[in-house]
């Protein structure tokens, strides 16, 4: 996983609520067999008109907004199915931070999983976020997960909150799988002891 | 410990499986089961390659496939759809290169991942079962833990035989009495969803518990855990009692002799504790409970057969309004009319919801000496190698034969009645209005 310490980028408004996981990556493009490669069908919906071709009003089909690095969005982002594919699409698009009133439990957790930083902040924090972003290629917002603020492009630093553990993940690039891999004496240990009390689990 | 403070089935199940406890209040909970199929697994597989990491328990590892599996005959002629073919190839090269039981496409015990866990015998009562799939809350019906995960967990699962979970609340839906005439386990569940609506049980697991579900065998049991979902919540278990031992004795892999004796033992003690805690309780009449129709595109869209099509006017929220008047237009009703009076254009028995050989029993009673409408098409499906060979035995295939079409073994949610006709294929085989039962 791709460590996350501070980002500047372009940001893409996207004043919606409850954008659920089958807008970000709709149920038809999911029969890959990787994790790459998702980013083409990114929010296909909205992208895409029904012959294949662009739809030129979706913002991240405008300039500079194909070169998003954050995006902006409104209550509820990652609604929907577990799948994992959201911040996949997301990551592979580009888009390494989502900024939004608040974010569906297994698409938060996703996306710390995959190095993509959700962010939480205020409505009215998000309704500022959406108008700089909508200033385009003039308005850089940065992302600074080791301060832990968001800055405006006039300079006000916004902070925020990260679950401490999740932050040290992320700044470090370290999975979960590494984390608990750790933890191997006391899996050993409770192995040992179920295999004794429960044989019939083990073959 | 027991001696202490009531503790609920959940509970037990919970506190048998915590391999440690983080600072934060997190638990790195072992887990006994991991059933994968070919959807979720190519990137987790991808994932274990790439850091050079093995499966840490192969033997508490099953792999089948089941979502990418037609009805037809291309399970001996070859999938066609390329991608399809190509999820199913890499599960079959993943399972050799990591040592991990497989169940091939042509063997009798190859199903729905949902149907095959407890028939096998491999899901059993005050387990941890997880699998890349919402409906994994299935098994909780043996009286264990089970719920979906995402494919970063599939791998962490591999890998570890652990997950990172904080714990869930506990919530009890007691069903009390004797169920009405020509209801189930379905009708049971979707009366649920209908009362605490799609996130009424959201951050909670629920036990099932009363007369009625105590009533049910065990795929009537499946059908209320597995729909436990659509009802927001994490997992949805039964506490394990005589219907369910008896059904594991007569497993092909379950434990026996000895081992059953010793299994029997501790699966005795999981019923939770008179006087346990549970955050959230729900307690509903059976007799109450009249056949459940879903007339709309989502399972909160319930209604008893008595039941007459809502008029969105009548909904005061503005988006409620919005959401009603879309599926009355999508399935082309007017509002008032009776549910009765309502046309079926396809009838479906089958999905990881239905397709246990108990189901296929019940299609058969009703199809027995009666014939399907001109205007219906019915299809019963199978969920597993071995529920269509009891199937066979029983003759009910002929029984069905003579009408419906008897398909093959499929996957599970490819047509499952609650996923698939709502969202996916409209235009498809069920055409524009169409409804199906």
């Amino acid at each position: 996983m791709q460590a996350f310490t501070k980002l500047t980028g372009i940001a893409a408004p996207l004043p919606k609520a409850n954008v659920d996981t089958d807008q970000i990556i709709p149920a038809r493009f999911l029969k890959s067999i990787s994790r790459l490669g998702f980013g083409k069908n990114l929010f296909a919906n909205f992208r895409f008109k029904e012959d294949g071709s662009e739809n030129p009003d979706f913002v991240l089909n405008q300039e500079p907004y194909r070169k998003a690095e954050v995006l902006i969005a409104f209550e509820n982002f990652g609604c929907g199915s577990s799948r994992e594919h959201a911040p996949w699409a997301l990551l592979d698009f580009g888009i390494r931070c989502v900024i939004a009133p608040d974010f569906a439990d297994i698409f938060n957790n996703n996306c710390f999983k995959n190095g993509v930083l959700p962010v939480r902040l205020p409505r009215e924090i998000c309704e500022k976020l959406m108008e700089d972003a909508k200033m385009g290629g003039n308005a850089r917002i940065s992302v600074d997960l080791e301060r832990q603020v968001v800055v405006r492009p006039n300079g006000e630093e916004i902070p925020f909150q990260t679950d401490p553990l999740r932050r040290h993940l992320m700044l470090n690039g370290l999975d979960d799988i590494g984390q608990t891999m750790q933890h191997a004496p006391a899996i050993d240990g409770f192995e040992d002891r179920q295999r004794a009390a429960q044989p019939w689990l083990y073959t | 410990m027991s001696a202490q403070k009531p503790r609920t089935l959940f509970d037990k199940i919970w506190d048998a499986h915590v391999v440690e406890t983080l600072p934060d209040g997190t638990a790195l909970l072992y887990i006994d089961l991991h059933l994968t199929h070919e959807v979720t697994t190519p990137q987790a597989f991808d994932g274990l390659r790439a850091a050079g990491r093995k499966v840490r328990r192969p033997d508490a590892t099953l792999a089948v496939v089941d979502h990418n599996i037609a009805t037809d005959d291309s399970r001996r002629t070859g999938i066609v759809d390329p991608e399809s073919r190509l999820q199913v190839e890499t599960l079959e090269k993943n399972v050799v290169e990591f040592g991990v039981p497989y169940i091939p496409l042509l063997d009798d015990r190859q199903g729905i991942v949902h149907v095959i866990g407890p028939e096998l015998g491999r899901s059993l009562p005050g387990m941890t079962i997880v699998c890349g799939d919402s409906h994994t809350s299935t098994h909780g019906a043996m009286g264990a833990l089970a719920f979906g995960i995402g494919t970063s967990a599939v791998e962490h699962v591999l890998a570890t035989q652990t997950l990172l979970q904080k714990p869930a609340k506990n919530m009890r839906v007691s069903v009390d009495g004797n169920l009405a005439f020509g209801c189930s386990g379905k009708d049971i569940v979707l009366a649920i969803i209908g009362k605490i609506g799609t996130a009424g049980g959201t951050g909670h697991v629920i036990e099932y518990a009363g007369d009625a579900i105590r009533a049910l065998d065990m795929a009537g049991r499946m059908t209320v855990c597995n729909m436990t979902i659509e009802g927001g919540a994490r997992a949805g278990m039964v506490a394990p009692d005589q219907t369910t031992f008896d059904y594991i004795a007569k497993t092909p892999n379950g434990p026996k002799n000895e081992a059953f004796e010793r299994a029997l033992e501790w699966w005795k003690t999981l019923p939770s504790d008179a006087g346990a805690h549970f955050d959230k309780e729900l307690r509903l009449a059976a007799h109450e409970i009249a056949p459940q129709v879903t007339w709309g595109t989502n399972p909160e869209a319930v209604l008893p057969i008595t039941g007459i099509v809502p008029n969105p006017a009548d909904e005061g929220d503005e988006a409620k309004r919005a959401q009603l008047q879309r599926m009355v237009d999508y399935m082309g009703l007017t509002p008032g009319q009776r549910l009765t009076d309502l046309k079926v254009d396809v009838v479906f028995v089958g999905s990881c919801t239905n397709s246990r050989i108990e189901d296929i029993r019940a299609a058969a009673a009703i199809a027995k000496g009666r014939r399907v409408a001109d205007h219906v098409r019915a299809l019963v499906v199978p969920g597993s190698g071995l529920v269509k060979k009891q199937a066979e035995a029983e003759g009910l295939d002929r029984i069905l034969r003579e009408e419906p079409q008897f398909r093959r073994p499929s996957g599970p949610r490819r047509a499952d009645p609650f996923v698939e006709p709502c969202h996916g294929r409209r235009g498809g085989t069920r055409g524009p209005f169409g409804r199906c039962a």
